[in-house]
């Protein structure tokens, strides 16, 4: 099985140049047998893959230790579940799992667009194949996960023990779904730019996919702060390191992209931006591997370096030139087909909101390789670091914030003042009286404050377009509050689902407020100790120690401290934070020690103890940090991701949906069927 | 006035804002990344480089990390082969924080050649690509050698 894998692999990638030449030959020649052979191509190359991929997981199953990957991220002891994950815990088991989902995704795509799109299906295919070539070549010739050992060694490395987090086990594998998921919209762009059909067909066939990778990349952003909070004990979840951004930038093009993306199919303009737009996603996305793979920008997460990083930087480049000629040459086909008729306006709305995200984008890439840039002009590496990302972010994150109430709701085309009056008059008022009411409650951090009244102001626009729906079915067709609610979303997913996302938005955007409130304390505690400390919310914590308890567990020796806590002079219960040293059978340590931190979290604030050392006399070390709103964070993460999935469900067939979707893929002066409901 | 001139108006406002944040924010926060040799070079040259904010990115010397009891304060030696500085941290190192590790510690240099790190960031370069070395008998001790042996 393992040697099949190791052959397969070399098989694929003579299965992908072929898929990638007949598809490009076909297509350019027109010619139907070549497209059907390099359709079939796509579909063998999955197969080569999958076999590539279950001869990995035979080998680290078996525990094959004379594969070099093998004995680098298992041993005999780590259990199921991890043998499971190490498949992408190294370098070339994860470059093979992302050929796994890209071969996957492209056989999806070629099969469900076996009967449409037929004039792009050639190129899409081929293009598929063509990023198939390189992960493939980079693999066999660069990274080959069935490198061999000269030697067999009797037990592999195992894994490290901070990997060895269900988050981790989860977080990658959505990002990358994500990541790879930018390939098809690409290869779709490609295909329309080459066959010069730019108009909405294919947009069209990439909104779902875009969709997907957006909903796998916010997952997959969000594991990652949820992982670095509970396992890496600095007490936050985003430090703007070099490979969090790269995961944020295609997001934020692509995030623009879904908006963009409408004022195309309803007004027909901005047609290049679109083009570029899904471009630019992927080849941020690869970037964004390039980073993380290359060590070109040192970052705590980075792999180590490696011959690899010339791969994608080369890709990258291609990949750069190809599309910029290819755009490049097709502006004429891209001309608008309208023009901007008011500045008051959704389309004017959506277009701040794209700008401000590619401005986000752009500030984060320019902050991320400030240090390149600089050595390369100045001979001198110069960072910059949080205070940069916030400075510059926090401002437009805010402005981007406001947009989000303001754009679903202000009509296109040119708004009306009565339609302003209509859709506004509550959210300005939430937004004017929230301010005066954190004053009272006694407030004075003015960030903070302009967030959460913009934050008010989008949430009375989507409070208010639940409510006026609601409102609407019920008089219509007489449903009770939940079912008019739950038919609300069903029969109108793009929308409503949207509005969700716009929730977690707008919860997400609050919980970061409640940064600013954050207040940690570093103690020293002796066994019997006690400690007053005042959280935010103005309350008295009292940490009363318990002592020090060594032990030793399965495979690590523990060195915890006890906390009894209490909370304006009620117990709050026992906290704990442990230091682990790792060991092997013989009491050996293995890896360096990890945190593990306590958290005892509320809707209100999370209590975060970090046991930093103990001293001689057995007093602890330790750092509190109250962590005000983190939990909102997980509960707006869940929510966009409900609402990107209310987004993508499929539609059923239903009378008149179908037609009432085709007919806003083209400019049209009609407002959407959802709106008439609502004013009616 | 066209609203696609008031629209690019507005849209250079915004980008123009964003600019000189990023301008004014780099002024203000940017640091020097630099190797020991060369801050020992820059601190030659200008001796304003002393007492200021500054990145540096070196190895752990095996041995010199001399931690304060409890853990609160660590002193170590860093070095990129050519210069070595000590370094005082306060504050909780990261669980990678050990012998022979890359770090970039932020900080400042004082006069006395010792560096007061604020913040520590430990990289371990074999975190993830760890393949055992031949000879390396540490692989005798883990238990699934053991359960091996026992079975055979």
């Amino acid at each position: 099985m393992i040697l099949v894998g190791e052959l397969s692999l070399w098989v694929a990638l003579l299965m992908a140049t072929w898929a990638a030449t007949v598809s490009f030959a076909g297509g350019y020649q027109g010619r139907r047998d070549l497209v059907a052979s390099g359709e079939r191509g796509i579909y063998a190359t999955l197969a080569m893959i999958v076999l590539a991929a279950l001869g990995l997981w035979t080998a680290i199953f078996t525990h094959d230790f004379s594969f070099k990957y093998v004995a680098s991220f298992t041993s005999a002891n780590l259990p199921k579940a991890y043998l499971f994950t190490s498949f992408w815990a190294g370098q070339a088991g994860s470059l093979l799992f992302w050929c796994l989902i890209l071969a996957i995704y492209s056989a999806i795509a070629v099969y469900t667009n076996r009967t449409r799109n037929r004039a792009l299906m050639p190129y899409v295919s081929g293009t598929l194949a063509v990023v198939m070539i390189f992960f493939l070549a980079t693999m066999c010739l660069g990274a080959n996960p069935f490198e061999r050992l000269d030697w067999i060694p009797p037990d592999g490395r195992g894994m490290n023990p901070q990997l060895q987090n269900p988050g981790m086990a989860i977080h990658p594998p959505n990002l990358y779904l994500g990541y790879v998921g930018t390939t098809i919209p690409f290869a779709f762009a490609i295909a329309a730019l080459l066959t010069r059909r730019l108009d909405a067909e294919w947009l069209a066939a990439v909104r779902k996919w875009t969709l997907l990778a957006w909903f796998f990349n916010t997952t997959g952003i969000l594991l990652g702060m949820w992982w670095a909070y509970v396992e890496l004990g600095w007490g936050g979840y985003w430090a703007w390191d070099p490979v969090e951004n790269a995961s944020l930038l295609p997001w934020l093009v692509n995030t623009a992209f879904l908006h963009s993306i409408m004022v195309q199919e309803k007004r027909g303009m901005l047609r290049k931006w679109n083009v570029t737009l899904v471009v630019s996603t992927f080849l941020l996305a690869i970037f964004g591997t390039f980073i993380t793979r290359s060590g070109v920008i040192s970052s705590v997460h980075s792999f180590a370096q490696s011959p690899v990083g010339k791969w994608f930087a080369g890709f990258l480049i291609l990949a750069i030139i190809v599309t910029a000629y290819l755009v490049t040459t097709r502006l004429k086909d891209l001309e608008a087909k309208a023009e901007l008729e008011s500045m008051v306006s959704r389309e004017a709305a959506f277009l701040y909101n794209n700008l401000v995200l590619v401005g986000i984008a752009f500030s984060v890439l320019w902050g991320t390789l400030f240090p390149i840039i600089t050595e390369a002009v100045r001979g001198e590496k110069i960072t910059v670091g949080p205070p940069f990302f916030n400075a510059v972010n926090i401002p437009l994150g805010l402005l981007l914030l406001l947009l989000t109430g303001i754009g679903p709701l202000i009509a296109w085309r040119r708004a009306s003042v009565a339609n302003l009056q209509r859709q506004f008059l509550g959210p300005v008022i939430a937004l004017i009286t929230a301010p005066f009411i954190l004053l009272i409650f006694g407030m004075r951090d003015v960030t903070a404050i302009i967030a959460y009244a913009f934050a008010a102001f989008v949430a009375m626009t989507v409070v208010q377009e639940f409510y006026k729906g609601i409102g609407a079915r019920r008089r219509m067709y007489k449903e009770g509050v939940a079912q008019a609610f739950t038919h609300l979303i069903a029969r109108n997913r793009r929308r409503y689902g949207g509005y969700i996302v716009h929730m977690g938005v707008v919860v997400i955007f609050c919980a970061f407020a409640g940064l600013a409130f954050k207040r940690e304390n570093d103690l020293t505690l002796k066994p019997g100790d006690s400690r007053d400390v005042v959280d935010p919310f103005g309350h008295k914590w009292t940490f009363v120690s318990q002592g020090i308890s060594r032990y030793d567990a399965l495979n690590r020796q523990v060195t915890a401290v006890a906390l009894d806590v209490s909370r304006d002079g009620k117990p709050a219960g026992v906290m704990s934070s442990e230091k682990r040293q790792h060991v092997d059978s013989r009491g050996q340590p293995t890896f360096e020690p990890s945190t593990e931190v306590g958290i005892r979290g509320s809707f209100q604030q999370d209590v975060y103890l970090v046991l930093a050392g103990v001293r001689e006399d057995e007093s602890a070390e330790i750092r509190v940090t109250f962590n005000p709103l983190v939990r909102w964070v997980w509960i707006g993460g869940a929510l966009m991701a409900i609402g990107g999935l209310i987004v993508m469900w499929p539609q059923a067939k239903r009378r008149g949906v179908q037609a009432g979707y085709a007919a806003t893929m083209h400019p049209s002066p009609t407002p959407e069927p959802a709106r008439e409901l609502v004013e009616a | 006035m066209k609203a696609r001139t008031k629209f690019i108006s507005g849209g250079l406002i915004v980008l123009g804002t964003a600019g000189y944040l990023m301008a004014s924010s780099i002024r203000d926060t940017a640091v020097y990344y630099l190797t020991p040799a060369e801050l020992s070079a820059k601190t030659v040259s200008d001796p304003t480089f002393y007492d200021t904010g500054v990145k540096v990115g070196a190895r752990v010397v095996p041995g010199s990390i001399v931690r304060q009891p409890g853990g609160r304060q660590v002193a170590f030696a860093m070095t990129d082969g050519a210069k070595s500085y000590n370094v005082i941290y306060r504050g909780i190192t990261p669980d990678t924080f050990t012998d022979g590790v890359d770090v970039v510690v932020e900080g400042r240099l004082s006069r006395d050649g010792t560096f007061h790190a604020t913040t520590l960031l430990a990289k371990c370069a074999s975190r993830y690509e760890n393949a055992p070395q031949k000879g390396d008998d540490h692989y005798k001790s883990t238990p699934g050698y053991r359960a091996t042996v026992n079975k055979a």
